[in-house]
């Protein structure tokens, strides 16, 4: 049972949502239990799968028990355990808040959040770069669909653009997988990692393809030059949408940081492949976000701009290839998904109250919603990195862990510049929408909000709440996990075995 | 033979990228559909042209790389998915504007 574990996170969604599609007669009640039930069990699958890799070992699971290189595997170590429990944890709450009714708007909802959670933890899992195209295509196709989803012009507006974009972008992936595999014969991670480090591949074309591949990656997390989709899309998107989108874009950060730790870190030809540039691009994406964030006009966008700070944050790692980086890296991307979530949800439920002027930063109609405001307090200053709340543990150990670096001066002033910057919209947003009143205006209509909604704020917000007692383990954890993405010599021989060198090879003309 | 085939390629994703950059939708659905043809057949030569050869390892002197055509294969189908929802959309954002411009603004 223990081998099969890694392929859990998979299987369960993706059975729900066959359940879910044959069962459509049955009505929306039992998709939602089905639904629900499944978050469920792939949370408790989480847990297990977190267990199962923090003994030590990679679990290494073969498809079909083809073996690597020739077959696919899933690579479970404690980074992709990490993510896959945060995964769950997340779709879970903003399921629950889609049960309360946002998902009665428009047909098919269930299923495709289901298949959502299928591509997030394929991408997250697996150890070949091809499989890694399919999950992040299984990902955005359920993207495309829950982005548009709830109608309306701005959706299917901001939809048209990000599903071409992300074509394009797709394009380009298979570009640098056909190139990857014209030059080194393979296209599994670890068989990257052994092959790039032998001496008869051409070094050029495959410093193309692996940068080929890092651009991909950017494009999904966003990084400056091609982060302008972001703040569109996950302001249009609706608020349980929004919330799971904010784990899309970690997928590409994590995609970066194993293709670099694995395959370009330990060789040569691809070693000084981020230098110089990432870094740059990185901290202009923090400042971009942060000015964005100073003009953003209502909530959910002030949301988007935190969440395209956090990428910019998190890109800053894989340059830096230290375990100490990297693990305060690993807590801070936990704490800021929860929080960046709690924040969508909160401006759905505010703008709720608050009628015509939704969850404009502007006058609006008197209110009371001491539950939504306490939530907005604590939400708001621990994404403005104030103790003792966890985005202020999170940036404490990023900046610790830069202390060291030749640019920490550069790197220490833009991380609190920007956060000076975040805490003004933050405080500026708050203001307007809980003090500044007007008497002539009529609140929302919709007063009861349900208590599966309530639930699942209170959920995403006491997640990010919880890190704070349970930082020490957190980090602890992450601290193993970067531990372990950094010794590549391991995940080689886990999942190619110890004849590792005598693969038979094709001669290629 | 490699001559012909890259430059068909290169033609190719060129349209493409040009017709991707208009700001009507269906030119741009073309410029993908381009682009997705380029990449499929660069896809399925980077296991190098090999004429006359079974895709099978055993037995056979020469013999074609299975598994580009595997990978071009799976990139089709995932493609052709693609662009059918990308259709679907922007017929929807047309119905919903009256216009086929990419940014459409509301219809008034």
């Amino acid at each position: 049972m223990t081998t099969h574990a890694a392929i859990l996170p998979i299987l369960i969604p993706f059975a729900a949502a066959l359940l879910q599609l044959f069962g459509k007669s049955l009505g929306i009640s039992y998709q939602r239990g089905i639904g629900l039930a499944a978050a469920l069990l792939a949370m408790l699958a989480a847990i297990w799968l977190v267990q199962l890799a923090d003994q030590g070992a990679l679990l290494v699971y073969s498809l079909g028990n083809w073996s690597a290189p020739f077959g696919i595997v899933l690579v479970v170590d404690r980074l992709a355990a990490g993510m896959v429990m945060t995964t769950a944890l997340l779709a879970g709450a903003s399921l629950l808040y889609a049960t309360g009714g946002f998902d009665n708007q428009g047909a098919h909802f269930h299923p495709v959040f289901q298949l959502q959670i299928v591509g997030l933890q394929g991408a997250f899992l697996t150890g070949d770069l091809f499989n890694l195209f399919v999950f992040f295509e299984v990902m955005l196709l359920a993207s495309y669909i829950l982005l548009a989803h709830g109608g309306g012009l701005a959706r299917t507006r901001t939809g048209l653009t990000y599903v071409i974009l992300n074509l394009a972008g797709s394009a380009l992936f298979l570009i640098a997988l056909g190139t990857l595999y014209g030059t080194l014969g393979t296209l599994n991670l670890a068989d990257v990692a052994l092959r790039l480090q032998s001496l008869e591949v051409n070094i050029a074309q495959a410093r193309l393809a692996v940068a080929l591949l890092v651009s991909v990656f950017a494009l999904k997390a966003a990084l400056l030059p091609l982060s302008f989709w972001l703040p569109h899309a996950y302001t249009a998107a609706g608020a349980p949408i929004a919330a799971l989108f904010v784990i899309m874009t970690k997928v590409g950060i994590v995609a970066i940081l194993r293709v670099q730790a694995i395959a370009m870190a330990s060789t040569e030809a691809t070693a000084d492949l981020l230098d110089g540039w990432l870094a740059t691009l990185a901290l202009a994406t923090i400042l971009f976000a942060a000015l964005g964030g100073l003009a953003a006009t209502r909530l959910r966008s002030l949301a988007a701009w935190l969440v395209l700070g956090s990428a910019g944050t998190l890109l800053l790692t894989p340059v830096h290839a230290q375990i100490a980086v990297t693990a305060a890296a690993l807590y801070y991307l936990i704490q800021s998904v929860f929080i960046a979530a709690s924040l969508f949800l909160l401006a759905e439920m505010i703008a709720e109250k608050r009628g015509m002027v939704m969850d404009h930063f502007q006058a609006g109609p008197t209110y009371k919603a001491t539950g939504l405001a306490l939530a907005f307090l604590l939400a708001a200053a621990s994404a403005a990195g104030l103790p003792p709340f966890s985005g202020f543990l999170g940036k404490l150990m990023l900046l610790t862990a830069f202390r060291n670096d030749p640019f920490a001066a550069i790197i220490w002033t833009i991380l609190l510049v920007s956060g000076l910057l975040v805490m003004m919209s933050l405080v500026r947003g708050g203001s307007r929408m809980f003090w500044s009143c007007r008497n002539d205006m009529s609140s929302g209509t919709v007063i009861l909000t349900g208590w599966r909604r309530g639930t699942a704020l209170l959920l995403v917000v006491s997640f990010g709440l919880l890190l704070v007692p349970f930082a020490r383990p957190v980090s602890d954890y992450a601290a193993r996990a970067a531990a372990q993405l950094y010794s590549p010599e391991a995940y080689i021989e886990a999942v190619l075995g110890p004849e590792r060198t005598s693969i038979k090879r094709e001669l290629r003309p | 033979m490699e001559a012909l085939l890259a430059s068909a390629i290169g033609m190719l994703a060129a349209c493409g990228v040009f017709l991707l950059l208009r700001a009507r939708t269906f030119p741009v659905i073309l410029g993908l559909t381009m682009l997705s043809y380029a990449v499929n057949l660069f896809l399925f030569v980077s296991g190098r042209l090999v004429f006359n050869a079974p895709p099978l390892l055993r037995n056979y002197e020469r013999y074609a790389d299975p598994l580009p055509q595997a990978l071009v294969l799976t990139a089709i189908v995932i493609g052709f998915g693609m662009t059918a929802y990308l259709i679907m959309l922007s017929l929807r954002a047309l119905s919903e504007s009256g216009d086929d411009h990419v940014d459409a603004k509301e219809k008034s």
